[in-house]
């Protein structure tokens, strides 16, 4: 193999072309971005960058001197994947075309909007829409975030701190029960209204309203909060959409092996936009996590250039952390419904603990808020569903 | 030099952070080695006392850069600048830790209190 297009310029696209050139790759490198920037991280939107304590030049991945040999083309979104006869061409969105003789799809994924189109209605996921978000912020007095996820939560926690009006809208009858099952997401909800943020539980948003520009949000029960800006913080969907034709398989997300391999041979992904076959929950999984972006990259890699021939590592399991009111959450693991969650540190209540989440007598997950040292004790306990 | 701890109140596999400012990270090698190094990552603001030691490398408990405790630099990203490392020092039973004079790298936000 003597060139490799890497398909998305961010975190999992950077990972991957370090662990190109770590692992012995000497060829040519093209790093492929839809967006204008070098690669940048993406946490901090939400949270210090939002807030004004970082600056764009505080977000830059690559360290001062790094320099990987790549070829970049930034601004240029990739539109296909074409398989030559000796190997693949993916055409961009400027009429250009790269050829390669690998591939790393690394696309990420793109945040799922509102149907409402209105001015103050805003998603976050690139640093031009936390720029957006932080201008429109900057005038605003009341902020609804739709969505009790984590960038929702983070928005609701930056905003507060801001000295903005904040209320959380999650569908579900518990925020953040999805990820963290209801009675620690309960907990995690506290730790908003101990801010004075409301959060309103079990109940669609039926429309925005406004004339140009949102003032309010109309719920299905008739009531109306009323907002100067709204965030989506909805979730994202995987950026599949230009492999379509390409013959690669795609699920929710580009469907992988355990070693980041998709149906093409020579072709493989990571990072937001990869559903990796996950061994010990017996099915594929896309995980949307920082981490995950940041090390499965290598193991892909390392599938690419072995021709598929090397044994992948044991996968992580999924990690996130999450910065708000000055409380640091870690969560590791894959909670269940079923799953009894203990406190084993702290107390909840005073928003200072960590929980072990077990089923079958296996630690499946853990939690911790402001509890660090422990948890980065406990995390190494967590055993995959299929380990015994 | 700043003392730490006695020497007995820091086992092997553990450490601990001074409240230096910057805070000091001081570690206690499986091989018996003492080690001192700034305690925060220079990523993002995360106590490296809090991170998961493994011979002589310490793991952030945040993001999982690595570094070296012998020579402060990165072993693995997403840190991109090395933590300063200082001396250390036993007597009597005692761990003291003599501050590096080189400026540190904290990380973007965060800001040492004196400067």
């Amino acid at each position: 193999m003597r060139s490799v297009a890497v398909v998305g310029a961010s975190l999992a696209g950077l990972s991957a072309a370090r662990a190109l050139r770590a692992q012995g790759f000497d060829g040519r490198i093209t790093m492929i971005g839809s967006e204008p920037h070098r690669p940048y991280d993406r946490p901090p939107l939400s949270k210090e960058f939002l807030a004004g304590h970082l600056a764009e030049a505080d977000l830059v991945l690559e360290a001062d001197g790094e320099d990987l040999a790549a070829e970049w083309r930034l601004g240029a979104a990739a539109t296909g994947l074409e398989r030559r006869s000796d190997g693949f061409a993916v055409p961009l969105a400027d009429g250009t075309s790269v050829e390669a003789d690998g591939v790393v799809i690394a696309t990420g994924a793109v945040a799922r909007e509102l149907p409402w189109r209105l001015g103050g209605v805003h998603t976050l996921r690139t640093v031009d829409d936390a720029r957006a978000l932080r201008a429109d912020l900057a005038g605003a007095r009341r902020l609804v975030v739709i969505g009790a996820g984590f960038i929702g939560a983070e928005v609701a926690a930056t905003a507060r701190t801001l000295g903005l009006d904040v209320v959380i809208v999650e569908v579900a009858p518990a925020p953040f029960a999805r990820a963290l099952g209801p009675r620690m997401g309960a907990v995690l909800a506290g730790l908003h209204e101990d801010h004075g943020v409301r959060v309103v539980c079990g109940v669609a948003v039926r429309a925005l309203t406004g004339d140009g520009r949102v003032d309010g949000v109309l719920l299905e029960d008739g009531r109306r909060l009323p907002a100067d800006v709204v965030l989506a913080g909805i979730g994202a969907r995987p950026a599949v959409e230009w492999l379509e034709g390409a013959g690669v398989e795609v699920g929710d997300g580009v469907l992988c092996d355990a070693g980041g391999g998709t149906s093409v041979p020579g072709v493989v992904a990571a990072g937001d936009c990869a559903s990796w076959f996950d061994p010990g929950l017996g099915r594929h999984h896309r995980v949307e996590h920082w981490t995950g972006a940041a090390q499965r990259p290598a193991t892909a890699v390392s599938t690419l250039l072995s021709g598929g021939t090397a044994a992948p590592d044991q996968a992580a399991p999924p990690y996130l952390w999450s910065d708000q009111y000055g409380r640091r959450v870690q969560f590791a693991g894959h909670a269940g419904p079923e799953d009894e969650v203990t406190v084993e540190e702290g107390d909840p209540d005073a928003r200072s603990f960590l929980a072990v989440y077990r089923r079958d007598g296996r630690t499946t997950a853990v939690l911790g808020v402001d509890q660090v040292r422990q948890f980065t004790r406990w995390r190494r306990r967590i055993e995959p569903v299929g380990a015994r | 030099m700043i003392p730490a701890c006695p020497l007995a109140a820091l086992p092997r596999g553990e450490a601990i952070r001074l409240d230096a400012d910057p805070p000091i990270a001081v570690f206690h090698t499986e091989d018996g080695e003492l080690y001192a190094i700034d305690d925060t990552c220079t990523h993002q603001d995360a106590s490296l006392a809090d991170g998961w030691l493994e011979g002589c490398e310490v793991e952030c408990p945040l993001h999982a850069s690595r570094f070296d405790l012998r020579t402060g630099q990165v072993d693995a990203p997403p840190a991109k600048a090395p933590v300063r490392t200082h001396r250390v020092v036993v007597e009597d039973g005692t761990v003291y830790v003599e501050p590096s004079d080189l400026p540190p790298n904290l990380p973007p936000g965060v800001r040492s209190r004196s400067a």
